[in-house]
């Protein structure tokens, strides 16, 4: 069916339609309406869920937790500093292998308190075991929801799935959203650790040196595992609904001598940028990142890079030019664009190509020489 | 509550804990479970009961225990209390938690769980520190004791959570002590019989940590209750009923320092304080008998 949608409300639609048995939520700027909507989905008894009205986020991740553990189907949402208060619980969900999905709405962290996109929030939780996605529409959005349960919830994953939209940018803005009819995409929920209080177990007790790094090794095993799980998952939505997604989201990039790597709305920027330069005759290309976690292998080999980061890890870069410098021999030229809200045009975007210094770090609006 | 209950044969604490010697913590929980039965999951946060199960891949314990991070167990158990009760279970759903999980870094999350109306048993069983670490000071240590955070005795008051617990008005709660276990099983099972939050505060004993010695656990647990320093009560829909064994402190208590003059925490305490906690004492008796006598 067709309509027009926030991302934020893409996102409650595909949850109304996956029918998580609990959701709890703690309300912050700019994911409000993600659970209001729920929330109204449930008062309105359009959603079977329990809506839990936690009062911290750390308390959101905890009754996901204590909720998926008897083997039900469990969601949260949250942004920045909610996103940085359930970091403790975080670690326990994936370390628990407890499938919650969590959309997480992108936005700068404090201080001074600025409500914009940045994606530090969720990279950040790089390393907890989630899997990460990063959605660049109102539709996409949708469909990432929907497939992240699924995902999630595979055996071979039976990991917690974060899909990242960008605040404000995405979870504001409106666009065409054409929903479906999910039928069995998602089959139901079996999860094969749940509470039987007939075969009693304890769970996440005294762990020793000689025990815990299996479990480390257990979780880095099943999100190498996911890869294939996300593929097939891909695969199969592009058939059953007819939209492609990949790890990557590729446009123009077979020829190009120079390719713009971005996640989020940035990298549909980027697309429109590569029309630009293109006309100008510089072979550009955008590969747009869309998961992060399990990180997949780029395709950049005698490419030149310009990676766009909306986030930064001081000291060391922006995270997603380190993570593909850890990856590639390719030359990189990294630009921090967009931190807190700033505004990138494609016009900016395009610029960065155009004036691109290989092997070096540009902060768009500190420096003026690009 | 004079009735000697039925107490089931079945043990849910198997042997092989790796509890202290004396540990009433582990005798409290013994008590629990036989209330509560095999249709039960415990939620437990960091806490001398997340080691006292035993080590990976071996647990002492014979029902389904949730292991959750430190300030977390109401939130979870409310989670896992929902999603019983959506499925159509009546699982109990039990946070078990220490009084650092509960009075301190816990005590949001708990909150919130009352607020909300969860349906589940919160039971704090409190040993007054945190004892898996090694006895520092929580909110629930008593004035006076000394602690590995307070070494020359900590100055300020116990946090009245059962006052903050009652602020919430929930269908029921209650105080125990390890020591009084027929009494305790009663409680437990009461509590279960209620829709909605409920609580019970246990005092625990603990050896190590009060500085006495290993088969005094239960004696420690009954100067407790005779000098009127803890006092036995329960609380149904805001009606409050004090136990016979405080009722009979309330009229004679033993001498206070028949209670802290064993216990190497209270160790050199200086008699100042004593009075100080004497008049804590009995201001505390006094309104709990007003509230009783009003109610």
């Amino acid at each position: 069916m067709k309509k027009i949608s926030t991302g934020n409300k893409a996102v409650a639609e595909a949850v109304k339609q996956i029918v998580p048995a609990v959701v709890a939520a703690y309300p912050i700027t700019p994911q409000t309406e993600i659970v209001e909507q729920i929330a109204e989905f449930v008062s309105s008894g359009e959603l079977k869920s329990r809506y839990i009205a936690v009062e911290s986020e750390h308390s959101a991740m905890a009754a996901c937790i204590g909720a998926s553990i008897t083997g039900v189907r469990t969601f949260t949402a949250t942004s920045s500093h909610g996103l940085l208060y359930m970091h403790e619980m975080t670690n326990w969900a994936a370390g628990a292998r407890l499938p919650i999905v969590m959309a997480n709405v992108n936005r700068s962290l404090g201080p001074g308190w600025n409500i914009w996109a940045e994606h530090t929030d969720a990279l950040q939780e790089r390393d907890t075991g989630w899997l990460q996605v990063y959605v660049s529409t109102v539709q996409e959005a949708y469909d990432a929801t929907i497939m992240a349960f699924r995902i999630a919830e595979h055996n071979d994953v039976l990991l917690p799935v974060m899909v990242n939209l960008d605040g404000f940018l995405l979870s504001h803005i409106m666009q065409p959203l054409d929903t479906v009819d999910v039928g069995d995409f998602v089959p139901p929920i079996q999860l094969p650790h749940a509470i039987d209080v007939k075969n009693p177990t304890g769970y996440g007790g005294l762990t020793g040196p000689d025990q815990q790094f299996k479990f480390r090794w257990d979780i880095e095993r099943s999100i190498r595992d996911s890869v294939k799980v996300i593929e097939a998952t891909e695969k199969e939505f592009a058939k059953r609904f007819g939209r492609k997604y990949g790890f990557t989201e590729d446009y123009q990039c077979a020829d190009a001598d120079v390719i713009i790597v971005a996640m989020g709305t940035l990298g549909k920027e980027a697309e429109v940028a590569v029309d630009l330069l293109r006309k100008e005759g510089i072979k550009a290309g955008s590969m747009r990142l869309r998961w992060l976690r399990p990180f997949p292998k780029l395709d950049l080999k005698g490419k030149q890079v310009v990676v766009i980061d909306r986030d930064y890890s001081f000291g060391r870069g922006g995270i997603l030019a380190t993570e593909i410098m850890a990856q590639t021999k390719e030359d990189v030229f990294s630009v921090i664009a967009g931190l807190g809200g700033q505004e990138v045009t494609y016009e900016d975007v395009a610029g960065f190509v155009r004036k691109r210094r290989m092997g070096e770090e540009f902060w768009f609006g500190v420096n003026n020489n690009v | 509550m004079d009735t000697i209950p039925e107490i089931p044969k079945e043990e849910y604490i198997l042997k092989c804990t790796s509890a202290c010697a004396g540990c009433s913590d582990s005798l409290a929980l013994r008590y629990v479970l036989k209330a509560a039965g095999p249709d039960t999951v415990l939620v437990v946060p960091a806490c001398c009961t997340s080691v006292i199960q035993g080590i990976y891949p071996n647990t002492a314990f014979n029902v389904p225990v949730y292991n959750i991070a430190f300030a977390s167990a109401a939130a979870c158990a409310s989670g896992m209390s929902n999603a019983f009760r959506a499925a159509g279970k009546k699982t109990n759903v039990i946070a078990y938690a220490g009084d650092g999980g509960t009075l301190d870094i816990g005590i949001q999350a708990m909150s919130g769980a009352f607020e909300r109306g969860t349906d589940f048993l919160y039971i704090c069983y409190d040993n007054e520190a945190y004892g898996n670490t090694g006895m520092q000071r929580s909110g629930g240590t008593p004035l006076g004791a000394r602690t590995t955070t307070t070494p020359t005795g900590k100055t300020d008051n116990k946090k009245d959570i059962d006052a903050i617990i009652a602020a919430h008005d929930p269908p029921y709660q209650a105080t125990a002590c390890a020591a009084y276990p027929q009494d305790l099983f009663k409680k437990v099972t009461k509590a279960l019989t209620f829709r909605g939050p409920t609580f019970i505060h246990i005092l625990a004993p603990c050896p190590p940590g009060w500085r006495y010695s290993t088969e005094k656990s239960v004696e420690m647990g009954k100067l407790a209750v005779k000098s009127g320093m803890w006092v036995l009560y329960e609380r149904e829909y805001g009606k409050l009923t004090i136990g016979a064994q405080s009722k009979a402190a309330i009229k004679k208590p033993i001498p206070l320092e028949d209670y802290l003059a064993p216990q190497g925490r209270f160790k050199g305490i200086d008699p100042k304080t004593v009075d100080i906690l004497k008049q804590r004492i009995a201001k505390n008796l006094a309104k709990l008998a007003a509230e009783e006598a009003a109610s």
